[in-house]
Formats: C-alpha cells, sequence, structure tokens
C-alpha cells in the first residue's frame, strides 16, 4: 500500500521534453529518502496541457506542477514527498490560490469546460497496467454486453445515443454497425482506424497512449454486436509509444481472458492484431486502410461495394476511428440518453481537439459539441500569445477550412462546420493571427497533399501539383486575377471527379481562404503586397534614416553584405542582394528597420 | 476471465488503491506533521499506519496527507483530522497503534478520542 502517487506524463509532448530522464531520478530520489514502500510513481498518459510540460502531479493532495526539470525533482522528493510541503515555485500558477493553497486542476480555466469522456483515463491512470484500468470501470461494459444484451439491443443503444464519426465523415456510427451486422458472411471483421494523419491532430495517439485498453474493449463489443470475432488496428509506425502500449495491453487482455476464447465464460470469441502503417496519409481512407492490411500498396478503390459489404479480405468490415471506440463503453455503461443529453441536436456528446498555432494553451481538450470557437480559443484556450488579433482558426487539416472572425461564436458541430466551408475532421484546430498569411497557409497544406495524393486517380494527382502551382505563383507576386478564377475552377474539378476523400477534399483550404480573405489574394495579385508580411518575394526591408544611429550592427549581421553605410550615417540595404532572412529587424535597437 | 463477479473484484481491490487520486472537496483529511521535528519523533511509521489502514479498510473519501510544522514541535508526531463543515480535531504525541484506534473510533465511528487531543495533554 503507499500513502502517495506521484503521476508523471508520458504523453508523447512530455516524453520529448523530459519524462523519461525525470522518472529516472524520481526513482532515485525516492529511494535515496527511503520512501520506497511509501510512494508509487506513475507513468500516465497525456493531460492534455502539453504547452506546460511535462507535467507531474502528486497525490493525495493533488498538486499540479507544470514544466519540471530532472533537477527539480530533488526538492519535490525532500520538500513534498518526505515533509509535506508544496514546492510553490513549480506549482502551475492557475492553480495557486489568493492564501496560498493549491486548488484541482479542475477548477482552472483550461479543464473547467471540459467533459471528458474518451479522455477520461488519460492522465490518470497508468496505461501499461490493466487493473488500473479495470478500477475505473473498464471491461465492465463488455461483460455486460455479452451477459444482458443481445448484438440487436447493442446496435440499438450506440443508435440511440446519436454518435458519429470522430475520424472526420460523421457517418452514424448506430448505421454503420447495422449494416455491418446485417450483411451475412462466415467471416467478418472489427478494424479501427489509428492511421491518424493530419498535422496538428495528435487525439488518437493520446488515447492509444493514455487509455490502449478502452479501444480493445470497445473493438470486442462491436465485435459481439456484428458478428465479428477478429479485429485489426491499423495504426501509424509513427507513433511508438501508442504502438508499445497497445501491444502490452493486448497481452494483459489475453492473459485475463478479455480477448481470446470464450469471453467471461459467454462461449464469444474475439482478439486483436496490430498492422502497423508506414506514414502514408491515404491510408486515413477506409478502403486504402484494408488494401494496406491486406498487405498491398495503399491506395483506394471505388465505392461501392463499401466495406460493409465487401471490406477486407472481401468480407463484411466494420471500421471506426480510435476516438470514435472511446466513447462506446462510456455509453454502454451510463446509457445512450445520457450521452444523447450533451451536444447539440444532430451533434450528440463531446469532441476532442488538438488545439495548436498561435495560442497559449497548446495541448488536447475535449468539449460538448456546440461549444462556441470563441470559447475554445479564449477560454480554454487561454486567447493569444503577445496580444495579438485573431484572424482565423484553421479546422479538419488538409481536407477542411478556415474559420474568420466573423464566425467566432458559431457552436461546433458537423453540420455547422460544413455550412461555413469547413469540417471537424479528426480534430485538429489550428489558431492563425495577423501574422498568418492566408494564401500561404492554402499553398503549406496544398503542399502536404500533392505530397501525399497516392497518384491512383488524375484529378487528384495532377490538379493538386496545378493548384499548388498557381498559389505559388501568386505568393511570388506574378499571379493575375484571372489565376484567381482558375484556381476555384479548378478547386470544384477535383472536388467533383476525385476517386477518394483525400483528392474530394483536399481543394477546401484553397476554397474557404478565397471565399474569407479574397482581399488577401488580390493585394498579392494587384498590390503585388503581402498584407500578413510572410511571403518573401513580396516584402522589401527598408531602413528609415531619420531613426538610423549608424551603429553598423545591421551591416555586420547580414549573411549577405547587403546593408552599408558609414559608421554614424544613416545605412541603407541593396534590395538586389537582399535575402529577406528578418536577422537585421531583430538585431536593431532603434526600430529602424521594417518590413514592407 | 470467466464471470463479471471475477472482474468487480479485481475492481474492488484496486480501487482502494486508486481512491488516492481523487479529487474532490467533501472528504475527511488526515493531515500528518512531517516537519523535521516531527520526523524525528516518529511521524513516519504513523503515517504510513495510517494511509495503509485506510486503504485496507477500503475508506472512501478519507485522504491522508502530510504538512509542515505545526508549531507545537514538543507534542510530535501530531496528526489532524478534518471533517467538512467540523471543527478541526488535533492529536498529539501519536505512535502508530494510538493512530489506529483514533481511525477506528474517531473516523469509522466519529467519537474523537478525547485522552489523545492537545486539549487534554497541555490541560
Amino acid at each position: 500500500m503507499y500513502r502517495s502517487h506521484v503521476l508523471v506524463c508520458g504523453g508523447t509532448g512530455c516524453t520529448s521534453s523530459g519524462t523519461p530522464k525525470i522518472l529516472e531520478c524520481l526513482n532515485e530520489e525516492i529511494n535515496k529518502a527511503g520512501l520506497k514502500n511509501e510512494v508509487a510513481v506513475v507513468q500516465t498518459g497525456c493531460h492534455g496541457l502539453c504547452a506546460l510540460g511535462p507535467i507531474v502531479i502528486v497525490y493525495p493532495e493533488a498538486t499540479f506542477y507544470s514544466m519540471v526539470k530532472p533537477e527539480d525533482v530533488p526538492e519535490i522528493v525532500n520538500e513534498h514527498l518526505l515533509k509535506g510541503r508544496i514546492v510553490q515555485r513549480l506549482v502551475y500558477d492557475e492553480t495557486k490560490t489568493e492564501e496560498g493553497t493549491v486548488t484541482s486542476i479542475n477548477e482552472t480555466a483550461f479543464y473547467k469546460k471540459q467533459h471528458r469522456v474518451a479522455l477520461r483515463n488519460c492522465g490518470v491512470i497508468n496505461p501499461e497496467n490493466i487493473d488500473e484500468y479495470i478500477a475505473t470501470g473498464g471491461y465492465e461494459a463488455l461483460g455486460r454486453v455479452l451477459t444482458e444484451y443481445t448484438p440487436d439491443q447493442v446496435i440499438q443503444m450506440i443508435t440511440d445515443s446519436g454518435l458519429r464519426g470522430r475520424g472526420g465523415g460523421g457517418f452514424p456510427t448506430g448505421l454503420k454497425w447495422k449494416l455491418a451486422r446485417a450483411n451475412e458472411a462466415d467471416q467478418k471483421y472489427v478494424c479501427c482506424n489509428a492511421d491518424e494523419g493530419d498535422p496538428g491532430a495528435f487525439m488518437d495517439r493520446s488515447i492509444l497512449e493514455g487509455d490502449p485498453h478502452v479501444v480493445l474493449e470497445a473493438m470486442a463489443i462491436a465485435g459481439y454486436a456484428i458478428g465479428a470475432n477478429q479485429g485489426y488496428i491499423y495504426v501509424r509506425a509513427e507513433y511508438p509509444i501508442a504502438v508499445k502500449r497497445l501491444s502490452i495491453a493486448i497481452e494483459q487482455a489475453r492473459e485475463y481472458g478479455l480477448l481470446g476464447k470464450n469471453i467471461f465464460g459467454t462461449g464469444f470469441d474475439f482478439d486483436i492484431e496490430l498492422r502497423l502503417g508506414a506514414g502514408a496519409f491515404v491510408c486515413g481512407e477506409e478502403t486504402a486502410l484494408m488494401t494496406s492490411i491486406e498487405g498491398n500498396r495503399g491506395e483506394p478503390r471505388p465505392r461501392p461495394p463499401f466495406p460493409a459489404q465487401k471490406g477486407l479480405f472481401g468480407k463484411p468490415t466494420l471500421l471506426n476511428n480510435v476516438e470514435t471506440y472511446a466513447n462506446i463503453p462510456q455509453i454502454i455503461l451510463n446509457g445512450p440518453e445520457w450521452f444523447a443529453s450533451m451536444g447539440t441536436e444532430k451533434s450528440k456528446g463531446t469532441k476532442v481537439f488538438a488545439l495548436g498555432g498561435k495560442i497559449n494553451n497548446t495541448g488536447l481538450v475535449e468539449i460538448p459539441m456546440g461549444t462556441t470557437l470563441r470559447e475554445v480559443v479564449e477560454e480554454i484556450g487561454g486567447g493569444i500569445p503577445n496580444g495579438k488579433k485573431f484572424k482565423a482558426a484553421q479546422t479538419g487539416g488538409p481536407s477542411g477550412g478556415c474559420i474568420p472572425a466573423e464566425h467566432f461564436d458559431i457552436p461546433i458541430d458537423y453540420d455547422n462546420l460544413i455550412s461555413i466551408g469547413s469540417m471537424m475532421g479528426s480534430g485538429g484546430l489550428i489558431v492563425m493571427d495577423e501574422d498568418n498569411c492566408m494564401v500561404d497557409i492554402a499553398k503549406f497544406f496544398l503542399e502536404f497533399t500533392v505530397d501525399e495524393s497516392c497518384g491512383k486517380c488524375t484529378p487528384c494527382r495532377i490538379g493538386t501539383k496545378r493548384l499548388h502551382e498557381m498559389l505559388d505563383k501568386i505568393t511570388q507576386g506574378q499571379g493575375t486575377l484571372e489565376d484567381i478564377d482558375k484556381l476555384e475552377e479548378l478547386c470544384y474539378y477535383i472536388k467533383e471527379n476525385s476517386l477518394c476523400g483525400l483528392g474530394q477534399s483536399a481543394p477546401n483550404p484553397v476554397l474557404s481562404t478565397i471565399k474569407y480573405f479574397r482581399d488577401e489574394y488580390v493585394s498579392h495579385v494587384v498590390d503585388k503586397k503581402c498584407p500578413a508580411g510572410v511571403c518573401k518575394a513580396l516584402l522589401s526591408y527598408v531602413i528609415d534614416p531619420e531613426l538610423c544611429k549608424g551603429c553598423t550592427l545591421c551591416a555586420r549581421i547580414c549573411p549577405n553584405n547587403a546593408i552599408s553605410g558609414k559608421v554614424k550615417e544613416a545605412h541603407s540595404i541593396d534590395q538586389s542582394k537582399c535575402v529577406k532572412c528578418g536577422a537585421c529587424i531583430e538585431k536593431c535597437r532603434f526600430g529602424a528597420i521594417s518590413k514592407r | 476471465m470467466k464471470s463479471l463477479e471475477e472482474l468487480r473484484a479485481i475492481r474492488a481491490n484496486m480501487q482502494a488503491q486508486m481512491g488516492l487520486r481523487k479529487e474532490d472537496g467533501n472528504q475527511t483529511r488526515i493531515v500528518v506533521g512531517m516537519a523535521t521535528c516531527g520526523i524525528a519523533s516518529g511521524a513516519r511509521p504513523v503515517l504510513v499506519a495510517l494511509s495503509d489502514a485506510v486503504q485496507e479498510k477500503g475508506l472512501k473519501n478519507v485522504t491522508v496527507t502530510q504538512t509542515g510544522c505545526i508549531g507545537l514541535c514538543k507534542y510530535e508526531p501530531i496528526v489532524e483530522v478534518i471533517e467538512p463543515g467540523k471543527e478541526k480535531v488535533t492529536y498529539v504525541k501519536m505512535t502508530p497503534e494510538k493512530a489506529l484506534e483514533v481511525l477506528e473510533k474517531h473516523i469509522i465511528r466519529g467519537q474523537i478520542v478525547k485522552e489523545y487531543t492537545i486539549s487534554e495533554m497541555i490541560g
């Protein structure tokens, strides 16, 4: 028995900022202090506040230490664990009260408006210990489903809950299960799409790393519901921590008889295997994913037949996303009404978003559907750094679009986002301020889709390349007004004619930026200016002779010797030599250099 | 896993240990003074005995934590019991045995163990 638990975040964010070293120091110092039998050190999954990592939480006081460094560890052990004095300087500011005590992390702005269903165990349990998952109610849902409900009842519960696919499409999950059940076959499969590929999205990764058993449990429930006894999880090989913890989880579940033959003595068999993806974005598309599991090159194929009819190895297959599965056991345990009570009319429950870009609290948040973008950015996200102004939020990654400030108060759900030209996608949410150029953003995403297009169909393979070229021409200052119209026309053509979701959604970043920020495109084309000051070809760096003191610092720092002038006289920049690196602006102490 | 009962047994056993990670204001707090003075006069075994017993007995809504010097070094080890909505009770010169008695009588049955409290000792 331990009197104190020290939780150290072992998500990918915190791991890369030093968790392994901290764990090592903690164990060493705890041994030295003779507390080995009193204090348990537990590595958990992601807490969501990645911007403040590495995170260490000490229970029973629930003290939330942020940005902990290995050299802070002896102080935590000797002061807090040994003598019971909280190390104030490491405590997350938001949890400090005026009286000098510490409040629960759940009271802070970042967590207060969150409602954690899919992420409920992330950062709370040790993902490598099945007993901790069981302690939070794990596998109870599977047990009840197998002993108390018929497959049709299970599907009805999922249907009644209103759950929709969290991978981006938003297809009703209950209906998907029903279709897979309806198709008779000697063999069926349950698959999990863990090929999370959107730049900036990491919710699936965090669920797999922080609570792998929930996915296994939900897949077994799905297997029972549709009549399958084999599952596959298709996970990216670039997620090594997720792969490791999934493998451990599968092994533990087999040991406990929660996977394998005759589960809960009911005669139901179900097992799961991992398949590692090599990191192709297109393999997140369902038909390409299954082709890849079969051992072939990951390319999509036309639908119909849909996976529920002819999927993996030509058999009826159910394919859901990680976050979708993470909701299933809670729906069974708390009832579909509970789930349907959260969210908006057509989008029930909660959604996890990965906050990134120009925002203070970079990290992972789970909010009820219908929360406004303003609440997410200003309250939970802690606003935009350096007092800059909100310009737009990009949702849905390379398949989504931008939401401008005029839609700041829109309640976030599947249908609202589509109606304003974006989409939920897997839930990446990148915040942009006035220093972001929208043409450049569109170009960035197109560069990504050009790289990731599998090349099977022409509209996507060649169309995205042409889109990228036209965007590049505009950022170089060589575009014409006609190009903007051509861009739009090509976008619609690609959307209409591409084979799979990748191509059909690839033009979205272009279309939505043209729709909301056409004036920015026009200034690139007509005025040859980039209003945000990003596109290098359209910028010139100028020294104001009134302000320049002739200190020569800029001339010495310039990597290309583009700045000349005599000591104590105004300097000037030779535009033909300037490489627009911005080094001179940073160094000038008199604010004499500006971008135009 | 052969039955739901088997699963529930594992859960009940683990929940006692995981209870430590609960965060709510409605808990009874048992606070042990763990400054140098407390440790020197034997607060560590008291703390360990209390936290073990709370988990063994599966007491929900009870947390055992530690604090620094309370200022009455002469009377260490000191244990404070803070129940929501009630006045704090301070026990002094604790030993593991006395602490367990307090847990049994005060925390579980609700009877303050008068003879160990600070008001009795100092008079």
